[in-house]
């Protein structure tokens, strides 16, 4: 096995052994922010500077997806030669309200994808090197099947994460 | 006191590919829109610089490197720097410069030269850079205009056969007109056979970059009487509003939108014309012609809708019928639209002006649209920036 380190420092966090995105919480007014802040709380009506931790939900909808034709530009690090074109998602978490963008999981095409699908994060490598692999969220359709090793974790995680 | 601004000249460079530095653009738009608005450069009270970032330090202090180049009179200066929305941020300037009663005239200035290829982050690991986190995720531009446009299909049903209307009227508007860098009438066969970007989006519907420069010659109501130019084109408003929270659609460079669970969602594309139209004292219904901010060839229509120029979700069945052609109901880019022009950060939204004073004084040749009295501008720039503009003969 190799070493597995967070590709994005911060981003994800485990409740219970199940991966979720790390976002905070503003004490005050109970804005949700995604990726975390900690700094001033940007709701025009509140001058809060203190949060906590808030995972997010791991499941929502489909809000629009679609892919990477042309390989991006660094820091984007290419994951094979030839370059192969991977999907993007943009899934609307119900509890937060909030539309969250991110690769589809290996294996998840553009062709199976539906607008308004139910979608749940999975984490993957974002790339591997000498280090090992570099871990990042991903979202895939809900009804796929689950890759070697991810069973179990998914089903349960929905219901008790709801933040807001 | 009234805040309108009449256009005196509008100006451009040629936009392209041409490699020449920046300055050479705005200077020759600049002499261009002095020439057509009979003004001596000597009689030039303030310059407006829309300022561009990739050009180093003369780029930061656009207003003045372009007053240095055009020879140093004592005129006021102003740099703004708004992304996409420079050209009208500066276009504010002047006209806030005018209604103060600080100048009577004004020149506005925008030009840029682009890189090849993806518009991309700055170098180094810079983990803290949103703009940094989603190229490390491969989240391009092309990708928000494809999620964007991926919508549209779910929501009104638009196809990508209507998108590719959307570049093949535009490539026609733009087929003659001298400024413009692709002068090519393409048919939806063409964008077919384009490779794909971002699906749904091919090559043909995602613009380019552009090397251009563009530029206005602005005055107060009285300067233009005295020029005997009283029935010139006014700026009649200007919106530069930022988004409200919570923001509800994902922008660039940003990897989520705001929670909307403990605030009102708002779209920003959306309220931005509204704040123009309430200054202009208009409704959309009032306008005649259109130059809206066409990044890719859907987003086009989500503008129409997002001005209120037709109702949500149809702006592809106006497009069917030929309502947003040049002889339609409510042409929107007659000058071929940043489809035959390309980017040019500061300068895109002075060029969208320019397009505007020309149809409005019945100088824009085979694009020309018979009795255009109202025209409006969209554009947004980078991380909330508005940018819309309203002109009125």
């Amino acid at each position: 096995m190799s070493a597995q380190r967070p590709a994005l420092e911060g981003y994800l966090t485990e409740v219970d052994g199940v991966p979720h995105l790390l976002g905070s919480r503003c004490t005050a007014c109970g804005t949700v922010y995604f990726p975390r802040l900690d700094s001033f709380c940007r709701h025009p009506d509140c001058d809060s500077d203190s949060f906590e931790d808030a995972p997010l939900s791991r499941r929502g909808r489909l809000w629009s997806y679609t892919n990477a034709a042309y390989q991006p530009p660094p820091p984007y690090v290419p994951v094979s030669d030839p370059y192969e074109p991977f999907a993007i998602a943009a899934v609307e978490l119900d509890a937060e309200r909030m539309v969250v963008l991110g690769q589809c999981a290996t294996g998840v095409d553009v062709a199976d994808l539906q607008v308004g699908m139910e979608m749940e994060l999975v984490v993957e490598p974002l790339f591997s090197d000498e280090e090992g692999d570099a871990l990042t969220w991903k979202w895939r359709p809900t009804a796929s099947p689950l890759p070697q090793g991810e069973g179990g974790t998914v089903g349960a995680a929905d219901g008790g994460e709801r933040v807001a | 006191m009234s805040t309108a601004v009449h256009i005196l000249g509008a100006g451009m460079h040629p936009w392209g590919k041409w490699g020449h530095h920046f300055t050479r653009y705005g200077v020759f738009a600049a002499r261009a829109a002095l020439a057509e608005s009979g003004v001596d450069w000597r009689d030039v009270g303030f310059v407006s610089g829309a300022a561009t970032v990739r050009c180093g330090y003369p780029g930061y202090v656009a207003g003045a490197t372009f007053a240095q180049a055009l020879g140093w009179q004592g005129a006021q200066v102003h740099t703004s720097y708004a992304a996409c929305a420079s050209g009208a941020q500066a276009l504010n300037a002047a006209r806030a410069k005018i209604a103060a009663g600080e100048c009577e005239v004004a020149l506005v200035v925008g030009a840029d030269t682009t890189p090849k290829g993806f518009l991309k982050p700055n170098a180094g690991e810079r983990p803290d850079d949103p703009d940094w986190v989603r190229f490390r995720l491969g989240i391009t531009n092309p990708t928000y205009f494809a999620l964007y446009a991926r919508r549209r299909m779910a929501l009104y049903g638009d196809t990508v056969e209507d998108f590719a209307q959307v570049k093949v009227k535009n490539a026609a508007h733009g087929a003659d007109n001298e400024r413009a860098r692709y002068r090519k009438r393409f048919t939806a066969e063409d964008v077919a056979n384009s490779p794909t970007v971002a699906d749904p989006l091919r090559l043909m519907d995602v613009c380019a970059t552009s090397d251009g420069g563009a530029a206005l010659v602005v005055c107060s109501a009285d300067y233009a009487r005295r020029m005997g130019r009283a029935d010139s084109p006014r700026v009649a408003a200007i919106s530069t509003a930022t988004p409200t929270f919570a923001s509800s659609t994902v922008e660039m460079p940003d990897l989520a939108t705001d929670s909307a669970a403990s605030a009102e969602p708002h779209a920003f594309r959306a309220t931005m014309p509204r704040a123009a139209f309430e200054q202009a004292g208009i409704g959309p219904e009032d306008v005649d012609v259109a130059e809206v901010y066409d990044l890719s060839t859907a987003l086009e229509l989500d503008w129409m809708e997002d001005l209120g120029l037709c109702p949500r979700g149809e702006a592809a069945q106006w497009l069917r019928r030929g309502d947003t052609a040049i002889g339609g109901k409510l042409p929107v880019n007659p000058s071929g639209g940043l489809a035959c022009f390309g980017e040019a950060v500061p300068a895109q939204a002075i060029a969208q002006v320019c397009e505007l004073h020309w149809q409005l004084t019945g100088t824009s040749g085979s694009r020309q649209i018979e009795g255009a009295r109202v025209g409006v501008t969209a554009n947004q720039g980078l991380f909330g920036h508005g940018s819309c503009v309203i002109v009125q003969r």
